[in-house]
Protein backbone atom coordinates (compact mmCIF):
# COMPACT_ATOMS: atom_id res chain seq x y z
CA UNK A 1 0.00 0.00 0.00
CA UNK A 2 1.42 3.47 -0.75
CA UNK A 3 1.49 5.95 2.04
CA UNK A 4 0.20 9.35 0.12
CA UNK A 5 2.84 12.34 0.81
CA UNK A 6 3.15 15.71 0.47
CA UNK A 7 6.68 18.11 -0.12
CA UNK A 8 8.22 19.50 2.72
CA UNK A 9 7.81 22.74 -0.27
CA UNK A 10 6.97 23.62 -3.06
CA UNK A 11 10.19 24.75 -4.62
CA UNK A 12 11.66 22.75 -7.45
CA UNK A 13 15.14 24.18 -8.05
CA UNK A 14 17.85 23.66 -5.61
CA UNK A 15 19.07 27.18 -6.25
CA UNK A 16 15.14 28.60 -5.64
CA UNK A 17 15.17 31.05 -2.71
CA UNK A 18 13.10 30.16 1.02
CA UNK A 19 14.45 33.07 2.85
CA UNK A 20 15.91 35.98 3.93
CA UNK A 21 18.51 36.32 6.54
CA UNK A 22 20.44 39.46 7.64
CA UNK A 23 23.56 37.89 5.52
CA UNK A 24 21.71 37.72 2.10
CA UNK A 25 19.34 34.90 0.38
CA UNK A 26 18.96 31.25 1.50
CA UNK A 27 18.41 28.95 -0.90
CA UNK A 28 16.38 25.26 -1.00
CA UNK A 29 19.92 23.89 -1.23
CA UNK A 30 21.59 25.38 1.53
CA UNK A 31 17.98 25.24 3.74
CA UNK A 32 17.91 21.64 3.51
CA UNK A 33 21.21 21.01 4.26
CA UNK A 34 20.77 22.88 7.52
CA UNK A 35 17.81 20.73 8.11
CA UNK A 36 19.69 18.27 8.17
CA UNK A 37 22.39 18.94 9.99
CA UNK A 38 20.11 20.01 12.99
CA UNK A 39 17.71 16.66 12.82
CA UNK A 40 20.91 15.32 13.29
CA UNK A 41 21.86 16.83 16.52
CA UNK A 42 18.02 16.23 17.57
CA UNK A 43 17.76 14.08 20.76
CA UNK A 44 15.94 11.16 20.78
CA UNK A 45 12.70 12.36 22.50
CA UNK A 46 9.85 12.86 19.85
CA UNK A 47 8.65 16.37 21.26
CA UNK A 48 10.26 19.42 20.63
CA UNK A 49 8.89 22.98 21.89
CA UNK A 50 10.75 25.31 19.32
CA UNK A 51 11.53 28.10 21.36
CA UNK A 52 13.19 29.87 18.01
CA UNK A 53 12.78 33.35 18.16
CA UNK A 54 14.54 34.22 14.66
CA UNK A 55 11.64 32.91 11.89
CA UNK A 56 14.26 31.36 9.63
CA UNK A 57 16.10 29.34 12.30
CA UNK A 58 12.22 28.58 13.62
CA UNK A 59 11.68 27.19 10.52
CA UNK A 60 14.76 25.06 10.23
CA UNK A 61 13.96 24.12 13.52
CA UNK A 62 10.21 22.83 12.59
CA UNK A 63 11.25 21.25 8.81
CA UNK A 64 13.80 19.52 10.79
CA UNK A 65 11.31 18.10 13.46
CA UNK A 66 9.07 17.29 10.75
CA UNK A 67 12.06 15.44 8.73
CA UNK A 68 12.80 13.63 11.57
CA UNK A 69 9.56 12.51 12.48
CA UNK A 70 9.24 14.36 15.45
CA UNK A 71 6.33 16.79 16.84
CA UNK A 72 6.38 20.12 17.19
CA UNK A 73 4.76 21.35 20.44
CA UNK A 74 3.55 25.16 20.50
CA UNK A 75 1.33 26.13 23.50
CA UNK A 76 0.21 29.91 23.24
CA UNK A 77 2.90 31.06 25.89
CA UNK A 78 6.21 30.18 27.42
CA UNK A 79 5.38 31.00 31.05
CA UNK A 80 7.10 28.51 33.74
CA UNK A 81 3.79 27.03 34.43
CA UNK A 82 2.87 26.28 30.41
CA UNK A 83 5.99 24.47 30.03
CA UNK A 84 5.71 22.52 33.12
CA UNK A 85 2.27 21.49 31.48
CA UNK A 86 4.04 20.70 28.31
CA UNK A 87 6.52 18.19 29.85
CA UNK A 88 3.10 16.54 31.17
CA UNK A 89 2.14 16.41 28.13
CA UNK A 90 4.55 14.98 26.66
CA UNK A 91 7.78 13.29 29.25
CA UNK A 92 10.18 12.88 26.67
CA UNK A 93 9.83 16.72 25.45
CA UNK A 94 12.85 18.70 24.70
CA UNK A 95 13.41 22.64 24.00
CA UNK A 96 15.46 24.06 21.09
CA UNK A 97 16.29 27.53 21.72
CA UNK A 98 18.35 30.75 19.75
CA UNK A 99 19.12 32.32 22.95
CA UNK A 100 20.32 31.71 26.62
CA UNK A 101 17.54 30.79 28.72
CA UNK A 102 18.19 30.69 32.37
CA UNK A 103 15.48 28.74 33.93
CA UNK A 104 14.15 26.11 31.59
CA UNK A 105 13.23 22.31 33.83
CA UNK A 106 13.69 20.54 30.10
CA UNK A 107 16.13 19.54 28.14
CA UNK A 108 17.98 22.10 25.63
CA UNK A 109 19.70 22.06 22.39
CA UNK A 110 20.55 25.19 21.64
CA UNK A 111 20.04 26.51 18.10
CA UNK A 112 23.99 25.44 16.35
CA UNK A 113 26.08 27.41 14.22
CA UNK A 114 25.63 25.59 11.05
CA UNK A 115 28.64 24.26 8.73
CA UNK A 116 29.57 25.03 5.02
CA UNK A 117 27.01 23.41 3.21
CA UNK A 118 28.48 20.53 1.33
CA UNK A 119 27.10 19.50 -2.25
CA UNK A 120 24.41 17.02 0.00
CA UNK A 121 22.74 15.00 -2.42
CA UNK A 122 19.82 16.99 -3.21
CA UNK A 123 16.34 15.54 -2.87
CA UNK A 124 13.21 17.41 -1.57
CA UNK A 125 11.51 15.57 1.30
CA UNK A 126 8.43 13.54 0.94
CA UNK A 127 6.03 13.89 4.05
CA UNK A 128 3.58 11.53 5.26
CA UNK A 129 -0.14 12.95 4.86
CA UNK A 130 -1.47 11.78 7.51
CA UNK A 131 1.87 12.01 9.79
CA UNK A 132 1.46 14.62 12.86
CA UNK A 133 3.69 17.64 12.47
CA UNK A 134 2.45 19.80 15.44
CA UNK A 135 0.60 20.01 18.71
CA UNK A 136 -1.07 23.71 19.20
CA UNK A 137 -2.53 24.65 22.09
CA UNK A 138 -5.12 26.48 23.43
CA UNK A 139 -6.27 27.49 26.66
CA UNK A 140 -8.58 25.61 27.80
CA UNK A 141 -11.42 26.14 30.30
CA UNK A 142 -9.83 24.43 33.23
CA UNK A 143 -6.44 25.99 33.05
CA UNK A 144 -5.22 22.79 31.74
CA UNK A 145 -4.18 23.78 27.80
CA UNK A 146 -6.25 22.00 25.13
CA UNK A 147 -3.81 19.91 22.41
CA UNK A 148 -5.32 20.33 18.97
CA UNK A 149 -3.15 17.88 16.73
CA UNK A 150 -1.93 19.08 13.34
CA UNK A 151 -0.94 16.02 10.29
CA UNK A 152 0.45 17.34 7.36
CA UNK A 153 -2.53 17.04 4.95
CA UNK A 154 -4.70 19.50 7.42
CA UNK A 155 -1.91 22.39 7.33
CA UNK A 156 -0.91 21.61 3.87
CA UNK A 157 -4.33 22.11 2.63
CA UNK A 158 -5.12 25.28 4.81
CA UNK A 159 -1.90 27.04 3.52
CA UNK A 160 -2.52 25.97 -0.18
CA UNK A 161 -6.03 27.39 0.19
CA UNK A 162 -4.96 30.51 1.42
CA UNK A 163 -2.29 30.98 -0.71
CA UNK A 164 -4.45 30.57 -3.71
CA UNK A 165 -6.87 33.58 -2.54
CA UNK A 166 -4.06 35.55 -1.78
CA UNK A 167 -2.12 35.51 -4.93
CA UNK A 168 0.88 34.00 -3.67
CA UNK A 169 0.73 31.14 -6.39
CA UNK A 170 2.84 32.95 -9.07
CA UNK A 171 5.92 32.47 -11.40
CA UNK A 172 7.61 36.08 -9.63
CA UNK A 173 8.41 34.77 -6.07
CA UNK A 174 7.73 37.34 -3.53
CA UNK A 175 8.82 37.63 -0.17
CA UNK A 176 7.05 37.37 3.60
CA UNK A 177 7.99 39.54 6.84
CA UNK A 178 5.71 38.92 9.46
CA UNK A 179 5.28 41.12 12.65
CA UNK A 180 3.71 37.86 14.34
CA UNK A 181 5.34 35.16 15.96
CA UNK A 182 5.70 31.14 14.09
CA UNK A 183 4.81 29.59 16.99
CA UNK A 184 1.36 30.72 16.78
CA UNK A 185 -1.18 29.27 14.13
CA UNK A 186 -1.46 32.35 12.35
CA UNK A 187 1.88 32.99 12.19
CA UNK A 188 3.08 29.49 11.62
CA UNK A 189 0.88 29.34 8.80
CA UNK A 190 1.26 32.70 7.18
CA UNK A 191 4.49 32.88 7.63
CA UNK A 192 6.85 29.96 7.42
CA UNK A 193 4.08 27.38 5.73
CA UNK A 194 2.43 29.56 3.01
CA UNK A 195 6.29 30.46 2.55
CA UNK A 196 7.01 27.01 2.08
CA UNK A 197 3.85 25.58 0.40
CA UNK A 198 3.38 27.92 -2.46
CA UNK A 199 6.89 28.62 -3.25
CA UNK A 200 8.15 31.87 -1.72
CA UNK A 201 10.50 32.95 1.07
CA UNK A 202 10.17 34.04 4.53
CA UNK A 203 11.73 37.03 5.99
CA UNK A 204 13.95 35.81 9.61
CA UNK A 205 13.24 39.18 10.82
CA UNK A 206 10.51 39.08 13.87
CA UNK A 207 9.82 43.22 13.97
CA UNK A 208 8.33 45.13 16.75
CA UNK A 209 8.49 48.45 16.01
CA UNK A 210 7.33 50.25 13.36
CA UNK A 211 10.93 51.44 12.66
CA UNK A 212 11.88 48.09 12.76
CA UNK A 213 9.03 47.08 10.26
CA UNK A 214 10.05 49.79 7.93
CA UNK A 215 13.69 47.96 8.09
CA UNK A 216 12.48 44.46 7.62
CA UNK A 217 10.56 45.51 4.54
CA UNK A 218 13.65 47.41 3.03
CA UNK A 219 16.12 44.79 3.73
CA UNK A 220 14.36 42.22 1.59
CA UNK A 221 13.63 42.66 -2.40
CA UNK A 222 10.05 43.37 -3.78
CA UNK A 223 7.62 42.09 -4.09
CA UNK A 224 6.92 42.11 -0.19
CA UNK A 225 3.65 40.66 1.90
CA UNK A 226 3.45 42.09 5.20
CA UNK A 227 1.68 39.63 7.21
CA UNK A 228 0.73 42.04 10.50
CA UNK A 229 -2.01 41.90 12.81
CA UNK A 230 -4.50 45.30 13.97
CA UNK A 231 -1.80 46.16 16.47
CA UNK A 232 0.79 46.39 14.72
CA UNK A 233 -0.42 48.22 11.39
CA UNK A 234 -2.19 50.95 13.80
CA UNK A 235 1.34 51.28 15.09
CA UNK A 236 3.14 51.34 11.90
CA UNK A 237 0.50 53.78 10.20
CA UNK A 238 0.16 56.44 13.82
CA UNK A 239 4.39 56.73 13.48
CA UNK A 240 3.82 58.10 10.11
CA UNK A 241 7.12 56.58 8.97
CA UNK A 242 7.71 56.10 5.05
CA UNK A 243 6.71 52.76 4.30
CA UNK A 244 9.01 50.87 1.42
CA UNK A 245 7.15 49.42 -1.34
CA UNK A 246 4.43 46.52 -0.31
CA UNK A 247 2.50 44.17 -2.92
CA UNK A 248 0.14 42.88 -0.49
CA UNK A 249 -0.80 43.06 3.42
CA UNK A 250 -2.43 40.44 5.43
CA UNK A 251 -4.12 41.05 8.70
CA UNK A 252 -5.73 38.38 10.91
CA UNK A 253 -6.15 37.75 14.98
CA UNK A 254 -9.06 40.61 15.31
CA UNK A 255 -11.53 42.27 12.63
CA UNK A 256 -9.67 45.55 11.56
CA UNK A 257 -12.18 48.38 11.82
CA UNK A 258 -13.44 49.72 8.52
CA UNK A 259 -11.55 53.02 8.89
CA UNK A 260 -8.31 51.27 9.71
CA UNK A 261 -8.51 48.90 6.76
CA UNK A 262 -9.21 52.02 4.09
CA UNK A 263 -6.00 53.93 5.65
CA UNK A 264 -3.65 50.89 5.29
CA UNK A 265 -5.01 50.20 1.70
CA UNK A 266 -4.37 54.02 1.11
CA UNK A 267 -1.02 53.92 3.04
CA UNK A 268 0.65 50.96 1.85
CA UNK A 269 -0.15 51.37 -1.62
CA UNK A 270 -1.43 47.86 -1.70
CA UNK A 271 -4.44 45.48 -1.40
CA UNK A 272 -5.14 44.13 2.21
CA UNK A 273 -6.55 40.56 2.98
CA UNK A 274 -7.55 39.60 5.88
CA UNK A 275 -7.93 35.89 7.47
CA UNK A 276 -10.01 34.75 9.74
CA UNK A 277 -9.56 31.29 11.43
CA UNK A 278 -8.44 29.80 14.79
CA UNK A 279 -5.87 27.68 16.33
CA UNK A 280 -8.60 24.55 15.78
CA UNK A 281 -8.94 24.84 12.23
CA UNK A 282 -6.77 27.19 10.98
CA UNK A 283 -7.48 29.54 8.55
CA UNK A 284 -10.94 29.33 7.07
CA UNK A 285 -11.84 32.24 5.09
CA UNK A 286 -11.02 35.64 3.64
CA UNK A 287 -12.25 38.82 3.06
CA UNK A 288 -10.78 42.35 1.58
CA UNK A 289 -12.42 44.60 4.60
CA UNK A 290 -12.71 47.20 2.26
CA UNK A 291 -14.51 45.71 -0.17
CA UNK A 292 -17.06 44.58 1.97
CA UNK A 293 -17.79 43.17 5.55
CA UNK A 294 -18.65 39.87 4.25
CA UNK A 295 -16.30 36.50 5.01
CA UNK A 296 -15.58 34.40 2.19
CA UNK A 297 -14.86 30.35 3.10
CA UNK A 298 -11.92 29.02 1.69
CA UNK A 299 -12.95 25.74 -1.12
CA UNK A 300 -14.43 23.08 1.03
CA UNK A 301 -15.38 24.76 4.49
CA UNK A 302 -18.21 24.49 5.35
CA UNK A 303 -20.07 26.22 8.23
CA UNK A 304 -23.15 23.88 10.22
CA UNK A 305 -25.28 25.39 13.02
CA UNK A 306 -25.45 23.82 16.16
CA UNK A 307 -27.40 25.24 19.03
CA UNK A 308 -25.95 28.69 19.61
CA UNK A 309 -22.91 27.93 17.89
CA UNK A 310 -21.45 27.24 14.50
CA UNK A 311 -18.93 24.58 13.83
CA UNK A 312 -16.54 24.66 10.86
CA UNK A 313 -16.20 21.36 9.20
CA UNK A 314 -15.07 19.69 5.26
CA UNK A 315 -11.89 20.92 3.45
CA UNK A 316 -9.02 20.78 5.78
CA UNK A 317 -10.66 20.61 8.91
CA UNK A 318 -10.30 17.43 9.73
CA UNK A 319 -12.94 17.11 12.40
CA UNK A 320 -16.00 19.57 13.45
CA UNK A 321 -14.84 22.58 15.31
CA UNK A 322 -17.06 24.70 17.42
CA UNK A 323 -15.97 28.09 16.32
CA UNK A 324 -16.03 30.81 19.24
CA UNK A 325 -17.33 33.75 17.13
CA UNK A 326 -21.02 34.85 16.75
CA UNK A 327 -21.21 33.92 13.28
CA UNK A 328 -24.35 35.20 10.68
CA UNK A 329 -24.50 33.06 7.68
CA UNK A 330 -25.56 34.90 4.57
CA UNK A 331 -24.79 32.12 2.08
CA UNK A 332 -23.04 28.80 1.86
CA UNK A 333 -19.95 30.41 1.67
CA UNK A 334 -20.23 33.78 2.84
CA UNK A 335 -21.12 34.62 6.37
CA UNK A 336 -20.58 38.34 8.63
CA UNK A 337 -19.03 38.02 12.20
CA UNK A 338 -20.64 40.25 15.36
CA UNK A 339 -17.34 39.53 17.98
CA UNK A 340 -16.53 36.94 20.31
CA UNK A 341 -18.84 34.37 22.26
CA UNK A 342 -19.05 36.19 25.99
CA UNK A 343 -16.57 33.26 27.49
CA UNK A 344 -13.78 33.95 25.19
CA UNK A 345 -11.06 37.15 25.50
CA UNK A 346 -8.65 38.19 22.60
CA UNK A 347 -6.43 40.93 23.54
CA UNK A 348 -4.13 41.63 20.64
CA UNK A 349 -4.99 38.67 19.29
CA UNK A 350 -3.81 36.38 22.33
CA UNK A 351 -7.23 33.99 23.29
CA UNK A 352 -7.96 32.57 26.79
CA UNK A 353 -11.17 31.38 28.02
CA UNK A 354 -12.87 33.91 31.10
CA UNK A 355 -13.73 31.08 33.13
CA UNK A 356 -10.38 29.29 33.04
CA UNK A 357 -8.97 32.86 33.90
CA UNK A 358 -11.68 32.61 37.03
CA UNK A 359 -10.55 29.16 37.92
CA UNK A 360 -6.83 30.23 37.84
CA UNK A 361 -7.62 33.26 39.89
CA UNK A 362 -9.69 31.19 42.36
CA UNK A 363 -7.21 28.80 42.54
CA UNK A 364 -4.61 30.70 43.62
CA UNK A 365 -3.29 30.24 47.59
CA UNK A 366 -4.93 33.32 49.73
CA UNK A 367 -7.74 34.31 47.08
CA UNK A 368 -11.42 33.60 48.90
CA UNK A 369 -13.32 34.73 45.56
CA UNK A 370 -12.50 36.18 42.45
CA UNK A 371 -13.77 37.53 39.16
CA UNK A 372 -12.42 38.97 35.74
CA UNK A 373 -14.07 41.30 33.88
CA UNK A 374 -13.48 42.48 30.50
CA UNK A 375 -14.48 45.81 29.81
CA UNK A 376 -16.84 46.32 26.25
CA UNK A 377 -14.04 47.55 23.83
CA UNK A 378 -13.46 51.57 23.38
CA UNK A 379 -12.46 51.31 20.18
CA UNK A 380 -11.70 48.66 17.46
CA UNK A 381 -7.59 49.26 16.69
CA UNK A 382 -7.20 49.52 20.52
CA UNK A 383 -6.44 47.10 23.39
CA UNK A 384 -8.74 47.11 25.86
CA UNK A 385 -7.39 45.20 29.32
CA UNK A 386 -9.02 43.20 31.76
CA UNK A 387 -9.90 44.42 35.20
CA UNK A 388 -10.27 41.67 38.20
CA UNK A 389 -12.18 41.86 41.39
CA UNK A 390 -10.69 40.15 44.72
CA UNK A 391 -11.38 38.78 48.14
CA UNK A 392 -7.99 38.18 49.34
CA UNK A 393 -7.46 39.02 53.13
CA UNK A 394 -3.68 40.11 53.42
CA UNK A 395 -2.81 39.46 50.07
CA UNK A 396 -0.68 41.82 48.44
CA UNK A 397 -1.18 42.98 44.79
CA UNK A 398 2.17 42.18 43.63
CA UNK A 399 2.43 38.86 45.08
CA UNK A 400 -1.39 37.97 43.29
CA UNK A 401 -0.23 39.42 39.89
CA UNK A 402 3.03 37.36 40.37
CA UNK A 403 1.13 33.93 40.88
CA UNK A 404 -0.96 34.83 37.92
CA UNK A 405 2.04 35.79 36.02
CA UNK A 406 3.00 31.83 36.31
CA UNK A 407 0.23 30.80 34.72
CA UNK A 408 -1.23 33.15 31.99
CA UNK A 409 0.46 35.40 29.01
CA UNK A 410 0.87 39.12 30.74
CA UNK A 411 -1.25 40.45 28.71
CA UNK A 412 -4.11 38.67 30.58
CA UNK A 413 -3.26 39.82 33.97
CA UNK A 414 -6.04 42.34 34.98
CA UNK A 415 -5.30 45.87 35.07
CA UNK A 416 -6.85 47.68 37.74
CA UNK A 417 -7.22 44.61 40.42
CA UNK A 418 -9.19 45.34 42.65
CA UNK A 419 -9.28 44.44 46.61
CA UNK A 420 -12.76 44.22 48.02
CA UNK A 421 -14.78 43.02 50.74
CA UNK A 422 -17.17 40.60 49.07
CA UNK A 423 -18.27 40.34 45.00
CA UNK A 424 -21.52 41.70 44.69
CA UNK A 425 -22.89 37.89 43.62
CA UNK A 426 -26.60 37.53 43.81
CA UNK A 427 -28.64 35.24 45.58
CA UNK A 428 -28.17 32.20 43.45
CA UNK A 429 -24.62 33.41 43.73
CA UNK A 430 -24.33 34.14 40.52
CA UNK A 431 -21.84 36.92 39.84
CA UNK A 432 -24.23 39.65 36.97
CA UNK A 433 -21.53 40.97 34.50
CA UNK A 434 -23.17 44.73 35.85
CA UNK A 435 -23.11 44.18 39.11
CA UNK A 436 -19.13 43.71 38.23
CA UNK A 437 -19.09 46.73 36.07
CA UNK A 438 -20.89 48.85 38.48
CA UNK A 439 -18.22 47.85 41.43
CA UNK A 440 -15.46 48.92 38.86
CA UNK A 441 -16.92 51.73 37.71
CA UNK A 442 -17.04 53.13 41.28
CA UNK A 443 -13.22 52.60 41.73
CA UNK A 444 -12.63 54.47 39.08
CA UNK A 445 -14.79 57.32 39.83
CA UNK A 446 -13.45 57.48 43.27
CA UNK A 447 -9.41 56.95 41.99
CA UNK A 448 -10.47 60.36 39.38
CA UNK A 449 -11.23 62.34 42.74
CA UNK A 450 -8.81 61.51 44.89
CA UNK B 1 24.17 49.63 10.66
CA UNK B 2 25.18 51.23 13.66
CA UNK B 3 23.92 54.43 14.99
CA UNK B 4 27.25 56.95 15.88
CA UNK B 5 27.15 56.74 19.51
CA UNK B 6 25.62 59.76 21.30
CA UNK B 7 26.79 60.28 25.01
CA UNK B 8 23.95 59.74 27.04
CA UNK B 9 22.08 62.03 29.13
CA UNK B 10 21.26 61.14 32.28
CA UNK B 11 17.50 62.19 33.15
CA UNK B 12 17.04 64.93 35.53
CA UNK B 13 13.90 63.75 38.57
CA UNK B 14 11.92 66.10 36.82
CA UNK B 15 12.37 64.56 33.52
CA UNK B 16 11.61 61.25 34.75
CA UNK B 17 8.22 62.28 36.47
CA UNK B 18 7.36 63.82 33.35
CA UNK B 19 7.85 60.27 31.92
CA UNK B 20 6.23 58.29 34.52
CA UNK B 21 3.43 60.56 33.91
CA UNK B 22 3.17 59.63 30.48
CA UNK B 23 3.63 55.95 30.98
CA UNK B 24 0.33 56.34 33.55
CA UNK B 25 -1.78 58.43 30.87
CA UNK B 26 -1.06 56.73 27.99
CA UNK B 27 -1.18 53.00 29.42
CA UNK B 28 -3.73 54.01 32.19
CA UNK B 29 -2.25 52.53 34.53
CA UNK B 30 -3.80 52.31 38.18
CA UNK B 31 -0.73 53.92 40.44
CA UNK B 32 0.45 57.90 40.81
CA UNK B 33 3.88 59.23 39.35
CA UNK B 34 5.19 58.34 42.71
CA UNK B 35 4.66 55.16 42.87
CA UNK B 36 7.06 53.95 40.08
CA UNK B 37 10.71 53.69 41.56
CA UNK B 38 13.19 54.96 38.96
CA UNK B 39 15.52 51.62 39.09
CA UNK B 40 12.67 49.41 39.67
CA UNK B 41 11.82 47.03 36.67
CA UNK B 42 8.98 48.35 33.99
CA UNK B 43 8.37 45.16 32.84
CA UNK B 44 7.04 41.56 34.43
CA UNK B 45 7.14 41.92 38.45
CA UNK B 46 7.89 46.31 38.51
CA UNK B 47 4.94 47.84 36.80
CA UNK B 48 4.11 44.87 35.03
CA UNK B 49 4.35 45.82 31.54
CA UNK B 50 4.40 43.70 28.28
CA UNK B 51 4.74 44.28 24.77
CA UNK B 52 1.71 45.26 23.79
CA UNK B 53 2.14 48.56 26.50
CA UNK B 54 5.81 49.36 25.08
CA UNK B 55 4.45 49.39 21.60
CA UNK B 56 1.82 51.99 22.77
CA UNK B 57 4.80 53.88 25.34
CA UNK B 58 6.87 53.63 21.65
CA UNK B 59 4.41 55.69 19.79
CA UNK B 60 3.72 58.24 22.20
CA UNK B 61 7.36 58.50 22.88
CA UNK B 62 8.24 58.81 19.31
CA UNK B 63 5.54 61.61 18.19
CA UNK B 64 6.05 63.95 21.17
CA UNK B 65 10.41 63.45 21.12
CA UNK B 66 11.36 62.91 18.06
CA UNK B 67 12.46 59.73 18.48
CA UNK B 68 12.42 56.35 16.66
CA UNK B 69 12.61 53.23 18.96
CA UNK B 70 13.62 50.02 17.62
CA UNK B 71 13.86 46.45 19.05
CA UNK B 72 17.13 45.68 16.66
CA UNK B 73 19.21 47.61 18.42
CA UNK B 74 21.29 46.12 21.05
CA UNK B 75 20.06 48.24 24.14
CA UNK B 76 16.19 47.45 23.44
CA UNK B 77 15.68 45.51 26.78
CA UNK B 78 18.29 47.86 28.83
CA UNK B 79 16.05 50.66 27.67
CA UNK B 80 12.84 49.55 29.07
CA UNK B 81 14.36 48.09 32.13
CA UNK B 82 13.78 50.99 34.22
CA UNK B 83 11.80 54.45 34.59
CA UNK B 84 15.15 55.75 34.78
CA UNK B 85 16.64 53.99 31.64
CA UNK B 86 14.15 54.89 29.62
CA UNK B 87 14.18 58.43 30.58
CA UNK B 88 17.67 58.55 30.12
CA UNK B 89 17.16 56.66 26.31
CA UNK B 90 14.47 59.75 25.50
CA UNK B 91 16.51 62.56 27.10
CA UNK B 92 19.64 61.11 24.44
CA UNK B 93 18.20 60.27 21.55
CA UNK B 94 15.22 63.60 21.22
CA UNK B 95 15.26 65.46 18.35
CA UNK B 96 12.11 67.34 20.01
Amino acid sequence: MITPSLPLVAHVSPDSIIAWRAAGAVTLRQFLAEVGQLAARFPAGSHLLNMCSDRYRFSVGLAAAIVAGKVSLLPPAHTPEVVRQMKVFAPDVFCLTDRDLDTEDLPQLKYPVMGVGQPDEFAIPQIAAGQRIAVLFTSGSTGIPQPHPKTWRALVGSVQAGALRLGLLHNHPCTLIGTVPPQHMYGLESTVLMAWQSGNALSQAQPFYPADICRALAAVPTPRVLVSSPVHLRALLDAGLALPEIARVVSATAPLSAQLAQDVEARCNAPLMEIYGSTETGMIATRNPTQGAEWQLLPGIKLVAEGDCMRACGGHVETPIAMNDIIEPLTAERFLLHGRMSDLVNIAGKRHSLASLNHLLNALPGVVDGAFYMPDEAGHDHVTRLAACVVAPGMAAADLLAALREHIDPVFLPRPLLFVDELPRNRTGKLPRAALQALLQTHRTRKTYE
Amino acid sequence: MQDNQKPIVSSSADFQREIAELLIECLNLDVTADQIIPDAPLYDKGLGLDSIDVLEVALVVSKRYGLQLRADSTDNQHIFSSLRSLADYIATERTL
